[in-house]
């Protein structure tokens, strides 16, 4: 490689560099005496920013980089957008549970960091063993930190499951990978799909190699048959790192999806675009109607996040522009409103080990009246009632399936939102028509009531005036198509 | 015009007032303020009514601003002779809620408060949306202040019915929102209203939407077999929540019908109309039989909503100058009397806490001034010459047995089961010796009371016995939605 080539792929991946050092000095702070968890969460915030930073100023310049390994295009830079989003607003969050729980440690932060920088590969990379790096930099890291409260059980069950079937689904992929590098004597999506060009081989090995990437990736996004670990690790998981999987990690494993499914590297045949079909419409099934008799509250949510996987999948169903915009539009819409309705469920955690029932929301309305009403937004933007930023992710998917002329898979759709409305509804009845025990007595620190802050204008904004986003969304769409 | 953006004012002004209510300190002071910033929107919505141009088909006050420019969606705002009528009826309603809950609703004011204003903002935007997406967005947000209405303060079982009530209609309006984004593909990728009625769409793509759009519509009319949420959402809403339900939310699934199905959809409506003109003539006799059964004076008016919507419905597709104008005042009369006929049974339920017919007798004796006007307005739901509700069944029915002898006779028979149970209402309750529920505290209506009452019985008579203004402003309007169904050639 050329020196210029050298510096050009340095400056072009310096995110993620800024990302990793960050990390490693986080993990330094952390072994002083007495680390401040102030200063370490503030260095995290800081150094995402300065990575946000550089990210947006290499907008303007898209380039593939790394011998064609690594792309730094429109499509990458608006995903790592949502990451940065995503993490800050876990850091943010992070703070007061740690010390609810009494597990205030470095690591946390370094770790969280570590993650961020796994997802980021994830969406640059072009090249599968690129790929799979980020995504075992990013699983691994999250597996500590889904085991993080050493002294729980269900913690430390979330955390041995995830372990288990994030390797086997891990394994499933790579053994996909290997495949199809065997098929193409390749790794590199370009190669692959010039290699693998349509009407060029239609081998039962390529079948096999495509089965085998599709059902890793599905374990990824957590789509029905693949979804048992989601409510169980869901549920034991650090609440913060719950809100962190749903929207970091979600976003970074569909990126992945839509890189893949871009290049047409997999023959998009009538049969597979069918059997997608029915996975979403099982998805949505699935989670919509699990979550109607959870009693957990993160429970419900993970069953409410397989439901939204399923909605996600109608847009990768609907492929085109309009399909990959309307993805990448409601996983940005999704951070925000999934990560307020964490920072709630944070606030009302009075310790992990007691469980977070959902009865803890009862009487919220007259208690903390600003806090009911958020979570209310919150919850019908989840639930996708207009005039929030989650109608409009719907709106937009719904959009694309019927300009692809997917009507009936829209009314499918369409029911079982409203099936999966109830669930959300049953919280808000909890908090506004009914009474509690014994009124809850909150604290908002700043940095939470920041999070619910800027979760909110997001929520309200992506549904009042979606124009922007749905410009950003379309414009990186459009240039990774092209 | 004036180059005022009216009705951005009409919309915004009690959508600022459900953002400033919270600031306020004293419930007195909320509910003061509520009322001066509801009544303020009714005058407002009264001056639009005096400075519109009667002759004119077009729509008037018209607002265009980009809002999606991507998607060719904007906020688009207009009125015509139809809707001008729904808005008039909104906001007087709406200051009459207030005034009615004055006393009854003494927990949670501001709350309580907020939604009034906030679906006051959200109803207006209804009738005046000309762009499919606000008009869907303002549609369904509705939702959610009316549920917690019915949750919050409802009665008994107020969580079970708002549940249900908000579920129906959402499963409805998910239909609605596929059928109109089949719309926005067929129609050139607009969702201005305007552009899409002037688009000839495919037979077969009409008929879908339609049966999508008349899912959304049917739900909210309501008409027979989806209406058996509102028995229980109207027993459990508190007054205010009766009068807006029965006074303006029931008026959205007809005002769908008129506002997309026949103008957008004309081939399909011609088309489906046999179906609709059953399920009207069934809603009809259907609801007046169940309302005839009924011991509760609140679910008794529920169902006699059903029957009189029916006749809403009935008079739409007759397509029919008679039956069409008729459906729009029957829409506008059942906003004004049945609004008047739960504002009674809210007032009466204040004193005595009961709801059943039986423990009543002789309310003229003991209450003249109470007994005197619910007894106007029970004629007038009975549509007894002179008052309001005689206009608007007689054109219907007339426009009816010009299309279907038979639908026509149900009408007929509708009417009479209506008489009926009505007048069994009036005996039992009005007549007779005094009989009142144990512990009650009988007042005649104070000035409070009597200024919510006196606006409703104003229309009661003004439009049955001079309905001609109303009928000119419409004419226009609706002679020009008798063209956009006319190119689809007589089917009948």
């Amino acid at each position: 490689m050329e020196m210029t080539s050298v510096t050009a792929s340095v400056l072009a991946s310096g995110p993620e560099i800024i990302i990793i050092l960050a990390a490693c000095t986080v993990l330094m702070l952390s072994l002083l005496p007495r680390p401040n968890r102030r200063l370490l969460a503030g260095l995290s915030l800081l150094m995402i920013g300065l990575a946000a930073g550089m990210s947006f100023g290499l907008v303007g310049t898209p380039q593939t980089v790394y011998s064609g390994m690594f792309a730094v295009d429109p499509f990458s830079t608006y995903f790592k957008m949502v990451l940065y989003l995503g993490t800050a607003l876990t850091v943010l969050m992070s703070g007061g549970y740690l010390a609810t729980e009494k597990a205030v440690k470095g690591e946390y932060y370094a770790l969280l960091l570590c993650a961020l920088a796994g997802a980021m590969i994830m969406v640059s990379g072009t090249d599968l063993v690129i790929i799979y790096v980020g995504l075992e930099l990013q699983a691994l890291s999250v597996y500590v930190l889904v085991g993080f409260l050493k002294t729980h059980g269900r913690s430390n069950e979330a955390a041995l499951k995830y372990v288990i079937l994030g390797a086997f689904s891990s394994g499933l992929l790579l053994f996909g990978l290997s495949l199809f590098y065997g098929l193409a004597g390749a790794t590199q999506l370009q190669a692959l799909q010039a290699a693998l060009a349509p009407g060029g081989t239609s081998s039962p090995l390529l079948v096999l190699a495509t089965l085998f990437l599709v059902i890793g990736l599905l374990f990824k996004i957590g789509a029905v048959p693949f979804h048992m670990w989601v409510p169980d690790i869901y549920e034991g998981a650090p609440s913060p790192i719950t809100g962190f999987m749903a929207a970091v990690g979600k976003a970074a494993a569909f990126a992945v999806v839509l890189r893949i499914l871009m290049l047409d590297l997999v023959v998009l045949d009538p049969v597979w675009r069918s059997s997608v079909a029915v996975v979403a419409v099982l998805t949505m099934a699935t989670g919509s109607l699990a979550a109607l008799v959870q009693d957990n509250i993160k429970r419900m949510l993970a069953y409410s996040a397989v439901a939204h996987a399923g909605f996600l999948m109608l847009g990768l169903i609907a492929g085109g522009t309009g399909g990959l915009t309307s993805v990448m539009l409601y996983l940005l819409i999704y951070t925000f409103m999934t990560l307020g309705l964490f920072a709630v469920v944070i606030l009302l955690n009075k310790g992990a080990e007691l469980g977070e029932p959902i009865s803890a929301f009862a009487g919220l309305a007259r208690s903390h009246a600003g806090l009911a009403a958020m979570a209310l937004v919150f919850l019908f933007s989840l639930a996708g009632i207009p005039p929030t930023g989650g109608f409009f992710a719907k709106f937009y998917v719904l959009m694309a399936l019927i300009e692809a002329g997917n009507a009936e898979l829209a009314v499918i759709a369409v029911l079982f939102s409203a099936v999966a409305a109830w669930f959300y509804l049953r919280i808000i009845m909890l908090m506004y028509m009914q009474e509690a025990e014994e009124p809850a007595k909150i604290r908002i620190s700043p940095a939470m009531q920041l999070v619910l802050l800027i979760a909110l204008a997001g929520t309200l904004l992506t549904g009042v005036l979606p124009a922007w986003f749905l410009g950003a969304a379309q414009a990186a769409a459009a240039a990774g198509l092209g | 015009m004036s180059g005022l953006p009216v009705l951005s004012i009409l919309i915004l002004l009690p959508a600022a007032g459900a953002v400033a209510v919270p600031f306020l300190r004293s419930r007195d002071a909320v509910r003061w303020f509520t009322l001066l910033v509801l009544l303020a929107d009714f005058l407002l919505a009264v001056w639009i009514l005096a400075v519109f141009d009667p002759a004119s088909a077009e729509m008037q006050f018209r607002e265009t601003r980009i809002w999606v420019p991507a998607l060719n969606m904007g906020y688009r705002l207009g009125i015509d002779g139809i809707s001008v009528w729904f808005v008039l009826l909104t906001t007087l309603l709406g200051w009459i809620c207030v005034l009615a809950s004055w006393r009854a609703i003494a927990e949670r004011v501001k709350e309580f408060m907020t939604c009034l204003l906030a679906i006051q903002a959200m109803m207006v935007g209804v009738f005046c949306a000309l762009d499919l997406v606000l008009f869907y967005v303002l549609w369904e947000v509705m939702l959610v202040p009316m549920y917690l209405i019915i949750g919050i303060w409802g009665g008994g079982s107020r969580v079970y019915a708002a549940l249900k009530f908000f579920l129906y209609t959402l499963a409805g309006s998910l239909l609605f929102l596929v059928g109109l984004l089949a719309l926005y593909f067929a129609g050139g990728r607009t969702f201005d209203m305007l552009a899409l009625m002037a688009v000839e769409y495919p037979f077969r793509l009409q008929v879908w939407v339609f049966l999508a759009f008349l899912v959304a519509f049917a739900v909210k009319v309501p008409m027979v077999p989806v209406h058996t949420w509102l028995p229980d959402a109207h027993v459990q809403a508190p007054t205010a929540g009766s009068i807006i339900l029965a006074g303006v939310l029931l008026k959205m699934g007809a005002y769908g019908f008129l506002r997309f199905s026949l103008p957008m959809l004309p081939d399909a409506s011609q088309y489906l109309a046999p179906l609709m003109i059953t399920l009207s003539a069934a809603a009809i006799v259907y609801g007046g039989l169940l309302a005839l059964a009924q011991s509760d004076i609140k679910k008794l008016i529920a169902y006699s909503s059903v029957s009189h919507m029916g006749f809403v419905t009935l008079g739409l597709f007759t397509f029919e100058v008679n039956g069409m104008s008729g459906a729009v005042i029957q829409m506008f009369n059942h906003g004004i009397t049945t609004g008047a006929l739960f504002l009674f049974v809210g007032l009466i339920y204040e004193r005595t806490h009961s709801r059943e017919i039986a423990a009543y007798g002789g309310m003229i004796k003991a209450v003249p001034l109470f007994g005197v006007l619910f007894a106007a307005f029970l004629l007038a739901s009975m549509a007894v010459p002179g008052t309001n509700g005689f206009i608007g069944e007689i054109l219907v029915l007339a426009g009816t047995f010009g299309v279907s002898g038979w639908a026509g006779t149900a009408g007929v028979l509708g009417a009479l089961i209506g008489a009926a149970y009505l007048l069994g209402l009036y005996r039992q309750f009005l007549l007779g010796p005094v009989k009142v529920p144990e512990g009650s505290v009988m007042q005649d209506m104070c000035r409070r009371e009597l200024a919510c009452a006196a606006p409703l019985l104003l229309f009661v008579f003004w439009f049955g016995l001079y309905p001609k203004p109303f009928l000119t402003i419409l004419e226009p309007s609706l002679d020009h939605l008798m063209t956009q169904l006319a190119p689809a050639g007589a089917v009948q």
